[in-house]
Formats: C-alpha cells, sequence, structure tokens
C-alpha cells in the first residue's frame, strides 16, 4: 500500500519460498497458550473420538501406542507469524482413530484437557494429521502440548491443539476457543487466513 | 477455559496506515510509540496489533504489539523492547522517527481482555514486558471508575527498567491499584526484599486469594508465565479464570 520505511531493511533480502506469506524463521520454539499448563500422567490419559451420533471410542496411553505411530518431519507455522522448519515428530495418524466410528460427519472439534477447543473440516485433516507424543526424539513437553496433541501441520499451529482428549465430530461447523476470539475458521498460512474476515 | 465473545467484526482485519505522533525512551532499551491510526476499530483493554515494516526493496515484516493504551483510546501506545538479534523491534526503537508512517492490523485478541463490566476482583502478574497489555488494563479501569479491586504484581529486572513508573506510582497513590513490585536483579536502596524471582512464596504474599475468585492475567517471558501460571494453579485459582499470554523472545 506504498507506506515504506526508509532506514528498514529487514533481516533476510531473499524470499525464502518455505516461509509462507508474513512468516518469519524462528529457530526457538516459542510457546503459547491461553492459560496455565495442564500436567496430565500418562496413566490418566484418555483420548476419545466421538460421532455425531454419539458413538464413543477411546485409547489409554498404551491402545493409543498400540495403534501404529509413525514418524513426521514438517514445517509448522504459529499465526503470530514465526515458522519452525524441518521439525521432527512422532504420532499417530488421526485416521487411524477416525477409522473406529461410522461418521457422515464434515467438521470436527478438537477439545483438550484445561477446556481448549478448536474446530476444522474433517477432509482436512484425513491423511494429513496426528496424535504426536514426541518431538525431536523426546517426549514431547508439557508446555508444547505433552504428553500428546493434535499435529495438523499444514494449518496455524492454534489448530494442533495442545493437551488433546477428544476429537468430536461434527455435521456443521461451529467456533472453537480463539476462532471465537478474532481468529480464522480456517487458518491456512499460505492462504494467510489468520482472523476474522481474512 | 470458556468464553468468547462477541461477533465478528463488520470487516476483515486488513491492514491500515498509522502515523507516529509521539515517541519516547521508556527505558534505556525500550521506547514507547503513539500511533495514529484512524482506520483501526477500537480496542478493548489487553489487545495487540500486528506492525508491519516494508523496506524500499519491498520486503516486508510483521510483529505482534500489545497495546498500553486504554480501551477505545484513538492515540494508540505500544512499547518495544529492542531485542539484539531483533529484524523490527531495533527499527522501531531505534529507526522510526514522529511522523513517520508504518502499518498496523487488529486489534486482535478476545481472551486476553478486560472490560469495565467485569466486577469480580483482578489480580495482574506482569514479568517484564509483559507489564504493557496490564497498563491497558489498569488505564481502562481508571477511566471507567470500575470499583472492582486491581492488583498489579509486577516482576522487573531492576528498578531503571520499569515501564510508566510515574503513572502508576500516581494511579497506586489515587488507590486505583495495589503495586507491588518484584525486583529480579537490582532492588531500589533499603528495600525490603533481596533481589529474587517472583516465586510462589511471594505469589501467595501478595496476590489475591483463590476464594475471592480473582480474574487473573499473567504476561511476561515463557518461563515466567509457566512459573506464575503453575503457582496460582497451586493456591488453588481455577485454571478457567487464569489468562496468559506469553511474550516469545522474538522480535
Amino acid at each position: 500500500m506504498g507506506i515504506f520505511s526508509p532506514g528498514f531493511s529487514g533481516r533476510s533480502r531473499e524470499r525464502n519460498p518455505e516461509l509462507p506469506p508474513g512468516q518469519y524463521l524462528e529457530t526457538g520454539f516459542p510457546v503459547l497458550t491461553a492459560g496455565p499448563t495442564p500436567r496430565i500422567d500418562k496413566r490418566d490419559w484418555e483420548f476419545s473420538v466421538v460421532s455425531e451420533t454419539g458413538e464413543r471410542r477411546s485409547w489409554d496411553w498404551q491402545a493409543m501406542l498400540d495403534l501404529g505411530a509413525e514418524d513426521v518431519a514438517t514445517d509448522i507455522h504459529c499465526v503470530t507469524a514465526w515458522s519452525k522448519l524441518g521439525t521432527h515428530w512422532r504420532g499417530v495418524p488421526i485416521d487411524r482413530f477416525l477409522d473406529a466410528v461410522d461418521t457422515n460427519a464434515e467438521y470436527l472439534m478438537a477439545h483438550s484437557y484445561g477446556g481448549y477447543t478448536t474446530n476444522m473440516p474433517l477432509e482436512e485433516i484425513k491423511g494429513r494429521a496426528w496424535l504426536a507424543y514426541e518431538f525431536e526424539g523426546e517426549d514431547l513437553d508439557p508446555e508444547h502440548g505433552g504428553p500428546a496433541r493434535l499435529l495438523v501441520p499444514h494449518l496455524y499451529l492454534w489448530k494442533s491443539a495442545k493437551w488433546v482428549n477428544s476429537l468430536q465430530l461434527m455435521a456443521a461447523d461451529a467456533p472453537g476457543f480463539w476462532e471465537q476470539n478474532g481468529y480464522s475458521m480456517h487458518g491456512d498460512p499460505w492462504l494467510e487466513e489468520r482472523y476474522w474476515g481474512s | 477455559m470458556s468464553g468468547a465473545l462477541g461477533g465478528p467484526p463488520a470487516g476483515p482485519v486488513r491492514w491500515v496506515p498509522a502515523t507516529v505522533t509521539a515517541a519516547w525512551m521508556e527505558t534505556p532499551g525500550s521506547r514507547s510509540l503513539l500511533l495514529d491510526a484512524p482506520e483501526l476499530a477500537p480496542a478493548l483493554a489487553g489487545q495487540h496489533v500486528d506492525i508491519r515494516l516494508t523496506a524500499p526493496d519491498g520486503y516486508t515484516a510483521q510483529r505482534s504489539y500489545s497495546l498500553a493504551s486504554p480501551a477505545g483510546a484513538e492515540q494508540l501506545q505500544v512499547t518495544v523492547d529492542r531485542m539484539p538479534d531483533g529484524e523490527v523491534s531495533p527499527y522501531l526503537v531505534d529507526g522510526l522517527e514522529v511522523g513517520d508512517s508504518i502499518e498496523v492490523r487488529g486489534p486482535i485478541g478476545g481472551w486476553f481482555v478486560w472490560r469495565p463490566e467485569q466486577t469480580e476482583p483482578v489480580q495482574l502478574l506482569a514479568g517484564g514486558s509483559g507489564v504493557v497489555p496490564m497498563m491497558s488494563m489498569i488505564r481502562t479501569h481508571a477511566a471507567s471508575g470500575s470499583t472492582a479491586p486491581l492488583r498489579l504484581l509486577y516482576s522487573v529486572r531492576t528498578p531503571a527498567g520499569r515501564f510508566y513508573t510515574e503513572e502508576l506510582d500516581r494511579l497506586a497513590a489515587d488507590g486505583v491499584v495495589d503495586l507491588q513490585y518484584v525486583f529480579t536483579r537490582e532492588t531500589p536502596p533499603e528495600w525490603p526484599r533481596q533481589a529474587g524471582r517472583l516465586t510462589p512464596a511471594l505469589v501467595m504474599e501478595f496476590g489475591i486469594v483463590a476464594a475471592d475468585a480473582p480474574s487473573v492475567y499473567v504476561c511476561g517471558p515463557t518461563p515466567f508465565v509457566e512459573s506464575v501460571a503453575d503457582a496460582l494453579v497451586r493456591l488453588g485459582h481455577d485454571p478457567s479464570r487464569v489468562r496468559t499470554e506469553r511474550f516469545g523472545a522474538s522480535g
């Protein structure tokens, strides 16, 4: 829009094609959370999928591991404009949980220990989302969502719900926590869908 | 945490021009800017804006900054810490001049906000520049004539590193806010405590007790927020009443 800052040069002169628009490269791993960090013991942990008809399937920690995990190498993008490239995770593909219920739902709400929620289209996560419990070869820190979080790396990271404990399948879309508080219903970093109306 | 608020704004959150109308050093390493951005919707206390800089060759960089100005203020105030290896903050602290224009977008965020309609006690806990959104809440509280008890526990390295010192002292003297400093590196002369971190014991000593069911706001660097929020939960505060905002070391 034609507002330039004459003395501003910026850090990088070449656009990194791996960075979505408006993002900068971060080497640390910043933490963003709306409240205190829940501390959940793996022995008490449970994860459920609930269909739109109310059918519920649940897994404890070992049952989750038994579904079969895989390694995931991916970039991650936070709406606060940092991106981290080439991160390594280990987790169970979300499809393996979804396969356990009959559903015609088109959307889901992820719920977390502590009360966080976030919504997304079901199609959006098939084959592209994991229940992640390791980061860079270590158990996932509570600050970063451990013992397990959703990992939906092609959307802004607030969709990758920390401390996730259920996926509620829904016939119609509904806004989750940040989606009610100013942020996009969808959150594609490549389309820069950060906020309401963007 | 539950809660949500209001519907989407009338239009998309888009970039609009802002003019710097005043600027001053808040501390040796940080600078306050007053911005005139007439196209921006009024802000709530605790919200932030994105600031975008464009280099002469078209390269852009954006960062988020909490507002210190009260809700609905026409002149927006941000206070920016100069990050040693930062990309945007050194320019905002050392380069930008009064009269210059930049781009802003917002206001953003409907969770880490305080509204004058809230009547319950309010406990603010700030670490370093985490005091910025707290200042917005305190100023909004003062301007609205709210009678909700308001307390600020402000953890800062040194006396010279404090933001908004004169104004905060005045608001404390006027009874708007119950103000308590915790100095982590260096104290003023004859300070009653040694320099040190904001421990759970100090949170217990100076904070509003959980039994009074305050709304609690915690803002600062991640280790500060993690330890303070953990302490609050252990002291019996309902996690859903503890709102946090973390400042990463980006800039």
